[in-house]
């Protein structure tokens, strides 16, 4: 009887660790004072005092445009090169792979001061300022190892007599490619889209480095906000990002249900 | 073939252009001076910040051991519950991960604080206020916080990956719980654990965030020494290049030790 409560009791402790200060920061959003540690009363001021915060709009606005279309852009670029990766040799295969992984493995404030070193160097000879296509360049070099990482996999599985098939049945080419192929992959291409896109939305130490004063995403802001002072705009701002990536845990849970039932049903 | 090449051109030039020659630029930046000469100076001016180096590498060693100790139980026994529990408790550790790490260790710097809410308690319950926040302790206890996940993950999926007919097996073979732990699972985790001890202690080592929240100006770790050369007033990118590389060096030696450890050991259990 013991040992059975005690995974769980280990299991529980560990989850109040993991979730008790983000609990307590999300009660205090909602509090009527400024204090951190009496609660006054429930209130929903500060979210409107967050709504209202132009410097805080405009760097949400600015994140998930970059966040679009940096992870736009590198699940685009990524996908074409992992269907012809899988294609070359081996040996060009794994030189290829360890490039890649080059990224994954530096620290990101390697890469930000690396990417900003270059950036710097070659704006001091053509002029202009860090900025927006700076972090958009830099984002789309973070998140375009992923999409290769996670593409390469799903285009393995897929049945290469299919597209033989298709062939001999008179497909084009390029016919067959969208008729038999990427139907196959687009669970893979939309998982890649949806990790760039969290892994740049979420990144600080890269666009940190690599945007100057015209352009601020939201973490840097967040940056600058909690090192002048505390300020319970900060806590409304982490309850709405927390309820929204819960609603996209549970739906991407959902999904992967559902495919996971659309998979047995097929075989 | 010559279709291919110009498919894979744009992520191949991509690839060349902001990751193989920015790399390459810190090392040049490393060992030049302001009219790109070269020099060693930058690198023997590191001599001076040792216990800055040492400070990290400890800090992160600390909070890999702790991340260590708490994950692999939590990990091992994740794998007892039912399919539909487990799948929860991935997601229940998903979630923190998934917030902004600013977030979580802003989250941690309310706690803290000398009149925050932990202090107050124990005031409440009449008990002498603790200084936490930028001491030490509240550095590791932040990187263990925000990195424990990464810790978790990786052990729970090999551990939950390994043949059920082996643990089978030995409890045919007269094995109690705690030998079947020790003689298959354990051996079996340890990949799981490898890529866990990287995956906490690269970015434990190269934070910058935790020290600058939770530790005030005074536990410089090699991060915060980086980011001041490039963004502070000191700046001298020259030096913060020569410290970046020291950095490339650590996390290469890191993930050779993780490598060489992984790969003897799946050897052996081959064997």
């Amino acid at each position: 009887m013991i040992s059975k409560l005690i995974p769980k009791i280990c299991i529980s402790i560990i989850l109040i660790f993991l979730y008790l200060p983000i609990i307590v920061v999300i009660i205090f959003a909602f509090n009527k004072t400024k204090s951190r540690t009496v609660f006054n009363g429930p209130t929903l001021n500060w979210f409107f005092e967050l709504f209202k915060d132009h410097s805080i709009m405009t760097s949400l606005l600015n994140s998930f445009i970059l966040a679009i279309l940096a992870s736009i852009i590198a699940t685009i670029i990524g996908t074409i090169a992992a269907l012809q990766i899988v294609k070359m040799k081996k040996s060009s295969q794994s030189v290829i792979m360890s490039l890649n992984y080059i990224p994954i493995i530096n620290s990101d404030i390697v890469m930000g001061i690396s990417l900003m070193l270059l950036m710097t160097f070659v704006l001091n000879m053509v002029g202009g300022h860090l900025g927006f296509l700076t972090v958009l360049i830099a984002h789309i070099t973070l998140c375009m190892p992923y999409v290769i990482l996670t593409i390469i996999p799903k285009i393995k599985q897929t049945d290469p007599n299919l597209l033989e098939a298709a062939l001999d049945l008179g497909c084009t080419p390029s016919k067959a490619f969208f008729k038999i192929i990427l139907p196959q992959i687009t669970p893979g291409i939309i998982s890649a889209f949806i990790m760039a896109f969290s892994i740049s939305f979420d990144d600080f130490a890269v666009s940190y480095f690599t945007t100057g004063s015209s352009f601020q995403t939201l973490p840097v802001l967040i940056y600058s906000m909690a090192r002048k002072r505390i300020t319970p705009k900060i806590n409304a701002l982490f309850a709405i990002m927390f309820v929204l990536i819960l609603l996209m845990l549970i739906i991407m849970n959902y999904l992967d249900i559902k495919s996971e039932k659309h998979q047995r049903k097929n075989h | 073939m010559n279709k291919i090449s110009i498919k894979f051109l744009p992520y191949g030039l991509w690839m060349i252009f902001f990751t193989v020659i920015p790399s390459l630029m810190i090392i040049w930046f490393a060992f030049t001076n302001e009219s790109f000469e070269f020099t060693l100076e930058n690198i023997c001016k590191i001599s001076n910040h040792v216990e800055i180096i040492f400070r990290s590498i400890l800090f992160a060693l600390i909070s890999t051991i702790i991340c260590l100790i708490i994950g692999y139980p939590f990990a091992y026994f994740m794998t007892k519950l039912s399919k539909s529990n487990q799948k929860l408790c991935l997601m229940l550790i998903m979630l923190p991960m998934w917030t902004n790490l600013l977030l979580r260790t802003y989250a941690w710097m309310t706690l803290l604080e000398n009149n925050g809410l932990i202090n107050n308690i124990l005031k409440a319950i009449s008990l002498a206020p603790i200084r936490m926040i930028n001491t030490p302790y509240a550095v590791i206890l932040g990187m263990t916080y925000d990195f424990l996940p990464f810790m978790i993950i990786p052990i729970y999926t090999t551990i939950s990956k390994i043949d059920n007919s082996l643990i089978e097996a030995g409890n045919d073979l007269g094995a109690n719980d705690f030998q079947t732990f020790r003689h298959i699972i354990f051996p079996l985790s340890v990949p799981g654990i490898v890529s866990g001890i990287s995956m906490v202690f690269v970015p434990a080592t190269s934070t910058f965030i935790i020290s600058q929240l939770l530790g005030g100006g005074s536990n410089v770790l090699i991060g915060d020494l980086i980011e001041s050369q490039f963004m502070g007033s000191t700046y001298n990118p020259w030096f913060g290049s020569a410290m970046s590389f020291i950095l490339m060096i650590i996390i290469v030696i890191i993930m050779a030790i993780t490598n060489k450890f992984d790969k003897t050991e799946t050897e052996s259990l081959q064997k």
